[in-house]
């Protein structure tokens, strides 16, 4: 019990947050989505499970998607973190963002920073997903309004336009 | 403007409602704009965390908060005795239980740990040590009518609610079949991806509220006066909400715990919801037993309907969920001699509250298993047999259904839309069978919930600002009032800005449950653009000295039938007319009370069961609302996705998992409580009606919510009776129950067999 008691222990970390390097401190025991919500002040990953099941946390780490609440912020210094808030080009869209609002391929919107951040995973992995492939980079991101289908649409007309262009 | 005094709409005056447009927040969402309640951050804010009951039914023998209080960053721990002056469920039982006070489930509130930072005040709400006198547990409300049960709060006298009409005895003697069973449905509950909870700022004697609620509202009316504050004083603010389902539909303790700690420390607090808390203390689907039979003649007419049904409500009552159970069977179907008895028992679980469809899926699911079995021992095609009873009007009321052939309509399209009278493969290969099923509902919700305001001004460069304090759930509010309000002045939307989701943005709207937000405010928003419109006229004919009758609005200017005046283009216009505020005001006051306005439906579901796993997948499904005038396909085909997205979890994988001689729920999260995942999903087609019902308001649009989701467990069920022979009377179908249900008759046969040999 006495550790419960013992002072906070902070420490700085430097993470490359949506291409910028940045400082932060943490509280030793602060997973990675504490750390981009509160030290950057970047909410769009969300909490919902905070036990690695529902994907609203979902964040780029050095390009992979990860559930960030089961990754310790002070794990990540020195790397590089992708927010939603990092996928467009300034005010421009990306063309996942566009087809996700094309298809309506969300409704209350909580869950969809994760599952944009999951088929940006996907995106940078891998020039040609297929079908398969995108239903895949999703099952680990769950969404109560069930937007699924509109979901998988939208990531089909953008990762299509991508290969036709 | 009343909207009684609005004509109805009619096709000619609709150019923006019924089209695709894009939802209006939605580039907020993608970018991860959008800002949640969790997502408030004000200066100086610090976090509560909930300390819970450990055990399911006891007393408090004491709470030592020394501990918790002693880590640093704790600025205070609240306890009951800290708060008593405030009263919570029915309001009734206090906020927190005092010491000596009772604690009714796991998981009900004992004490609010603030502190600078979560992980503080996470870790000082672990050390918060309470001793607990145990009292006797009943979390299986089976066991509530034995002579050992203990006498929870509210089962003091447990009521049977008696609805129905006609004698149905006698209507059973009648009866060439009945079909009938004991059905159980489980507790189901929300998981909103959002947490209950908010962030609180007291100041002085007011109060900001930014919470995730379905009624900013209820929550400013029930706060206030349970903090004796003037409604004027408290401001709730909800921009964005991640998820409902009718588990917000009323103001819970985080957010009342959030402002009573704000009051005490002096800044702002946030408390949210874990996602344990909220699959024990947050709301749920209470669980029903139903008894039910069904008389019929032998072409199919239903001459009686008896239910019996038990819910398990909880320990508390919250407004919502059992309160329609008795609808379908009394509602949904002609039959003249229909009776309904209703217990609702308390349990030492967490409460029940409204989730969509709140009792009609419960008893729909029933009373379409029934009717399906009902067709095939009759020998009758299932779509026919629910046209041979067909209502058309409330029998309760004896008043016609707003639109009475809705249903019809609804049955026509999904037996269209689904191939349903072509062949269908059944034995795909040898260890897959594959059936389909047909369900129909009724829901009652479609008279809207008035009273709901709105205004709407121009501003001086004519474009247009309006003003609401409904809330948008992610089901689309702001875009298809704004499209309303767009055909209402014929401007177009570009130069539109609606706010809602802040009490202090416009008059007064009610809650958003049960699909009544569209019919409710589409009526008022229109009401408050034409007399907006109105008033740009009778400015426009003072300011030039003309008669107004000569003048008109085309969206674009206001111009006169006299060649001698100008065209007054509205921008310049209302510079002109500046500073006065052109505007309108609007009201929906009044339901209809000569129909009974419902917007009910019918789905076909699809599926393999594999016969060595017992796996059941839906591989489609096809639902046909009569949601009435559809504003925007695009955003009531995302409302499709969900319903049977849900409907296919109720159906198949969600449950609450209660061991009864731990008084525990054994899955409160989202790895063991299993929700739909994208791999759950199939083909989806929404056979959609878009009949506007004129009969239910002056829109024709009577919501869409919770239609797509209500037949579909039921759909599933009877699919999967057509594949495998076999009924469920139990949900969900998991693979467990399929196996069993297998394997139990695999061993009757062998059984049948040995006998023969035998014999």
């Amino acid at each position: 019990m006495s550790t419960d008691r013992a002072p906070t222990q902070h420490l700085t970390v430097n993470i490359v947050v949506n291409g910028r390097s940045r400082h932060t401190t943490v509280e030793a025991g602060d997973s990675l989505l504490t750390t981009v919500r509160d030290g950057y002040r970047l909410t769009g990953a969300k909490p919902s499970c905070e036990i690695g099941t529902c994907g609203a946390c979902t964040v780029l780490l050095d390009d992979e998607a990860v559930y960030s609440c089961l990754v310790l912020g002070a794990e990540c210094d020195g790397r590089r973190v992708d927010t939603v808030e990092g996928l467009g080009d300034g005010s421009e869209l990306s063309p996942l963002q566009e087809a996700f609002i094309e298809c309506d391929a969300l409704q209350c919107g909580f869950c969809t920073s994760g599952q944009l951040m999951s088929l940006e995973g996907l995106r940078r992995a891998n020039d040609a997903p297929t079908s398969i492939d995108i239903e895949r980079a999703v099952q680990g991101n769950l969404c109560r309004c069930g937007a699924y289908r509109h979901i998988l649409e939208a990531a089909e007309v953008a990762f299509t336009a991508r290969s036709a262009s | 403007m009343r909207a009684a005094e609005l004509d109805d709409l009619t096709e000619a005056d609709v150019e923006r409602v019924g089209t695709p447009i894009r939802r209006i927040d939605a580039l907020d969402k993608v970018t991860g704009r959008a800002r949640y309640s969790a997502d408030v951050s004000l200066p100086g804010q610090l976090v509560g965390v909930i300390v819970r009951s450990e055990r399911p039914h006891a007393t408090i023998a004491s709470i030592d908060i020394s501990a918790a209080r002693s880590v640093e960053g704790v600025v205070v721990v609240v306890i009951g005795d800290d708060v008593t002056d405030y009263r919570w469920y029915e309001d009734d039982e206090p906020l927190l239980p005092p010491v000596g006070g009772t604690v009714r489930f796991i998981g009900d509130d004992i004490a609010v740990v603030v502190a600078d930072t979560e992980s503080i005040a996470r870790r000082a709400a672990a050390l918060v040590e309470v001793a607990y006198d145990d009292l006797a547990v009943m979390t299986d409300v089976e066991r509530a009518d034995d002579e050992d049960a203990p006498t929870l709060l509210g089962n003091e006298d447990i009521a049977v609610d008696e609805e129905g009409r006609g004698d149905v005895e006698t209507a059973f003697d009648r009866a060439d079949i009945v079909v009938e069973g004991s059905f159980r449905t489980p507790i189901a509950v929300h998981n909103s991806m959002e947490p209950h909870g908010g962030v609180a700022d007291w100041r002085g004697d007011q109060v900001d509220i930014y919470t995730s609620t379905q009624g900013i509202n209820d929550v400013r009316e029930q706060l206030a006066e349970r903090l004796g504050v003037e409604h004027s004083h408290v401001r709730v603010v909800c921009e964005y909400m991640g998820g409902g389902f009718g588990a917000k539909q009323v103001p819970w303790k985080p957010t009342m715990l959030a402002v009573l700690a704000s009051k005490i420390t002096g800044a702002p607090v946030k408390v949210m919801n874990d996602r344990r808390s909220e699959n024990l203390a947050a709301g749920k689907r209470n669980a029903t037993i139903q008894h039910v039979r069904i008389g019929a003649k032998s072409d199919g007419t239903v001459i009686g309907i008896d239910a019996e049904i038990d819910t398990e409500m909880g320990a508390y009552s919250v407004p919502g969920e059992a309160a329609a159970v008795e609808g379908p069977y009394l509602y949904l179907y002609r039959c003249d001699d229909v009776r309904v008895r209703t217990r609702r028992i308390r349990s030492n679980l967490g409460p029940a509250v409204a989730f969509r469809g709140p009792g009609y899926l419960e008893s729909t699911f029933v009373l379409e298993s029934l009717m399906d079995e009902l067709a095939k021992k009759l020998g009758i095609d299932p779509i026919e047999l629910r046209r041979r009873n067909h209502a058309g009007s409330d029998q309760q009321d004896d008043i016609p259904w707003s639109h009475p052939e809705g249903i019809l309509r609804s049955y026509e399209r999904v037996e269209e839309a689904s191939n349903w009278v072509e062949a269908f493969e059944r034995e795909p290969s040898r260890r897959v069978r594959r059936g389909r099923g047909f369900a129909a509902h009724d829901w009652l919700a479609a008279k809207a919930m008035p009273p709901g305001h709105a205004t709407v001004e121009f501003n001086f460069d004519g474009s247009v600002h309006i003003g609401l304090s409904s809330q948008d759930l992610g089901t689309g509010t702001r875009t298809v009032l704004s499209q309303v309000a767009a055909d209402a002045m014929g401007i177009d939307m570009e130069h539109i800005r609606l706010s809602l989701g802040d009490t202090s943005t416009g008059p007064p709207a009610p809650t958003s449950a049960g699909s009544t937000t569209v019919p409710t405010m589409s009526p008022a928003v229109r009401a408050a653009a034409v007399a907006a419109v109105a008033d740009l006229l009778d400015a426009a004919a003072e300011h030039l000295d003309v008669d107004r009758s000569t003048l008109t609005f085309d969206g674009s200017a206001v111009t006169s039938s006299d060649p001698e005046v100008d065209d007054q283009p509205l921008a310049e216009l209302c510079t002109d007319l500046s500073p006065r505020v052109v505007h309108g005001w609007g009201s929906k006051e009044q339901t209809p009370d000569d129909v009974s306005p419902r917007a009910q439906g019918s789905a076909e579901a699809e599926v393999e069961v594999d016969l060595d796993t017992g796996e059941v997948r839906v591989t489609r499904v096809v639902v046909g609302p009569d949601c009435g005038r559809i504003l925007n396909q695009r955003l009531a085909d995302s409302q499709v996705l969900g319903g049977v997205t849900q409907g296919i979890g109720f159906a198949l994988t969600e449950r609450q998992i209660v061991d009864h001689r731990l008084g525990a729920v054994m899955n409160p999260d989202l790895n063991e409580y299993l929700l739909p995942t994208v791999s759950d999903t199939c083909e989806i087609v929404h056979a959609a009606l878009d009949i506007p019902d004129l009969n239910a308001n002056v829109i024709g649009a009577k919501g869409i919510g919770e239609l797509p989701l209500l037949p579909v467990p039921a759909a599933i069920a009877n699919a999967v009776h057509d594949a495998i022979g076999l009924r469920f009377r139990e949900l969900p179908i998991t693979r467990r129950r399929v196996l069993d249900a297998l394997s139990e008759r695999d061993a009757a046969a062998a059984n049948s067999n040995d006998e023969k040999e035998s014999a």
